[in-house]
């Protein structure tokens, strides 16, 4: 597991998965819509992964399918990285 | 297919008796809105209909007739009796939607207790702060949840007992009760307790701008419009298959998640799932949904996701769309015409009204943005904020009311008959709504009349959250107001100053952020904050929200001079 999985896996599982709710997270658990994560929750999400990456991803980007594991959040970080460094 | 009929044809004579006869009540007689949607659908032959088809987001299936449903609140009841909770406790449903929260809410009114039913995203402190002023006897839960009753159950005296669906006693504390619904013997017969029309039924929580929640009373009589609303303003009919989208936690799901549906005897889908517009237009298509019940922020969230997905599904089955929670926009009226074939009915309603008392009915045209006309038997205007009386002038803005005495307008706030005598004026129940109405008697909303905010069609109260907010180790004082949001309509913003020592951050507002998401709910969190230095205040020290507000919606904040702190 890459650094930058590792770091939205354990966000999530710190963040979101209740106390005494076992389920394991993986790269492709549905997030948004197995309801773990809803899309008022997702505002806290996307705010700690600019924060975190320096980076900026657009309302437009920032979808509940874009958003559904943790496997496609990483894409959209990994996509703005490379965007914040094109644009330098 | 029954052609609907006029808003003309519809309000002619209209008297709310009508819906009595169709549902065989008689003044004076026992009411029980339980009976009504399981034992009387059963007697009407159609014990071996389906009445409940339930998916969670794996795909695992449930499927419920109404004999299924009359059986299993029986089964509820009897155990709720066997308990010890008696008629007219408070029974909360902390519940996802789970087949046990829409059987579970007939199983309490069956027995005669009162449901109370909590949208179970709730943290500890929204959950004990409900508990407390209902002083609820006992709640039904799942695992999942448990951990959030335990950090308060020793705050709340009345809470006897904690019944979860879906454990082993071995997993559980002492006073919490394991109970399989589908596994517990089932209880063919029961006598449904002789509750009458001003019988409580159900307690909904709602917000207001001052203080914490209240609890909005209804009764069994309740049943008589929301029948009948969902029958005429929801077009449903005996073939259909419904879904809405409400989750029982707020007064949407229970009325027309519920009640509405299940009293006309009709087919209903509940998807226990996240938003998804994929997994949506599949369910759609695959159980051939033919009426939607939606919210104008899913549709927003559906129109996000473009045209194109809708064309890859058969969605051939839908013939009648509607929507509330706030108003929809002519954009998203459009949009639907566009791409489904067929416009969203919006509709007007809040919790204590019960059931839907302005909409755009399907034999109406639909002027797109309008909230449309009040249903027969609503006698609704706007009125001056100033003289309390009707404006009486097409285009003027005035505060939506409606004449009392509806079958479905709540008795009461729950230990609060203030608050109660509080929104009425002048003979007329204030929404807490601002509209216009024009020549053709269609109603325009206009905003709020109070600092509440509407976000994703549920009501928030600034108060709550402030409140919690004092509870961060950082934060010295707040002010919480609506900000306009594309697709909630509204978002909660918070004005915060910090406590000396303590520096603004994006590090301190992500956990401010996280802190209320845990504690109030996911729609309580604050999707922004922004450090002040101070707050606007009155001559007498007391936070000024308005002006705060009006900077968000780049509106004017009129004279303050009279008001504001030198």
């Amino acid at each position: 597991m890459d650094e930058i999985t590792k770091v939205v896996r354990d966000y999530i599982i710190r963040e979101y998965v209740q106390e005494g709710d076992d389920r394991e997270i993986t790269e492709t658990t549905p997030l948004i819509s197995s309801g773990l994560v809803d899309s008022f929750s997702m505002v806290s999400l996307l705010r700690f992964l600019e924060k975190k990456y320096a980076i900026h991803i657009p309302d437009t980007d920032a979808t509940p399918e874009a958003f559904d594991t943790v496997e496609r959040i990483v894409a959209l970080v990994r996509q703005f990285q490379k965007t914040e460094v094109g644009s330098v | 297919m029954r052609t609907p009929l006029s808003y003309e044809e519809l309000t002619a004579n209209f008297d709310w008796h009508l819906a009595e006869r169709e549902l065989g009540y008689r003044p004076g007689d026992p009411i029980n809105i339980a009976w009504m949607c399981s034992d009387r659908i059963c007697q009407l032959d159609l014990a071996d209909k389906l009445a409940l088809l339930w998916e969670d987001y794996q795909g695992n299936e449930k499927r419920f007739t109404y004999d299924d449903i009359r059986i299993l609140s029986n089964t509820i009841a009897q155990f709720l009796l066997g308990l010890g909770i008696q008629p007219g406790e408070r029974v909360c449903l902390f519940l996802d939607r789970v087949p046990e929260l829409y059987i579970g809410f007939l199983g309490i009114l069956k027995m005669g207790a009162v449901a109370q039913p909590l949208f179970s995203a709730f943290g500890e402190e929204s959950l004990l702060v409900r508990l407390a002023d209902a002083g609820t006897s006992a709640i039904l839960t799942q695992k999942k949840h448990l951990y959030k009753i335990r950090k308060v159950r020793g705050l709340l005296p009345n809470l006897q007992h904690v019944i979860v669906v879906d454990a082993d006693s071995a997993a559980l504390w002492e006073h919490e009760t394991a109970f399989a619904m589908e596994q517990a013997p089932r209880v063919e017969h029961f006598s449904a307790y002789p509750t009458t029309a001003e019988s409580p039924s159900v307690l909904h929580y709602t917000s207001g701008t001052t203080g914490q929640p209240k609890g909005a009373q209804h009764v069994h009589y309740s049943i008589i419009a929301q029948y009948l609303t969902a029958k005429w303003a929801l077009d449903l009919q005996p073939d259909d298959i419904y879904w809405c989208n409400a989750d029982p936690g707020w007064v949407t799901g229970t009325s027309y998640g519920i009640i509405g549906p299940w009293s006309n005897g009709i087919t209903q889908v509940v998807l226990d799932s996240g938003f998804n517009a994929e997994r949506w237009y599949e369910f759609i298509e695959k159980y051939r949904v033919t009426v939607w019940y939606s919210a104008p922020t899913a549709i927003r969230l559906l129109m996000k996701e473009g045209a194109e997905i809708v064309r890859r599904h058969d969605l051939s089955s839908l013939r009648h769309l509607a929507s509330v929670g706030e108003p929809l926009n002519p954009e998203a009226v459009l949009w639907s015409k566009e791409v489904f074939g067929k416009p969203f009915h919006d509709t007007f309603w809040q919790t204590e009204t019960g059931c839907i008392v302005i909409g755009n009915l399907p034999g109406m045209v639909i002027k797109p943005g309008s909230m449309g006309k009040p249903f027969p038997g609503i006698t609704a205007t706007v009125l001056d904020p100033k003289s309390g009386e009707p404006v009486n002038r097409a285009g003027v803005a005035g505060l939506i009311a409606l004449r009392p005495g509806w079958p479905s307008q709540i008795r009461g706030y729950w230990n609060n008959e203030a608050g109660y005598r509080a929104k009425f004026k002048n003979g007329w129940y204030l929404c807490g709504d601002r509209a216009s109405i024009d020549p053709d008697g269609y109603f325009w909303f206009m905003g709020r009349d109070d600092d509440v905010i509407n976000t994703g069609g549920h009501l928030v109260g600034p108060f709550e959250i402030e409140s919690a907010l004092l509870g961060c180790p950082a934060v010295a004082e707040s002010a919480v107001v609506a900000k306009p949001d594309a697709v909630n309509m509204e978002v909660v913003k918070a004005y915060v100053t910090l406590k000396r020592g303590f520096k603004p951050s994006d590090n301190l507002e992500l956990e401010i952020m996280n802190s209320i998401r845990k504690r109030l709910s996911p729609l309580a969190m604050p999707q922004e904050i922004e450090f002040v230095d101070s707050l606007p205040k009155t001559r007498s020290g007391k936070i000024v929200r308005r002006i705060l507000r009006c900077k968000e919606f780049n509106e004017p904040v009129g004279d303050l001079s009279t008001i504001m702190e030198e």
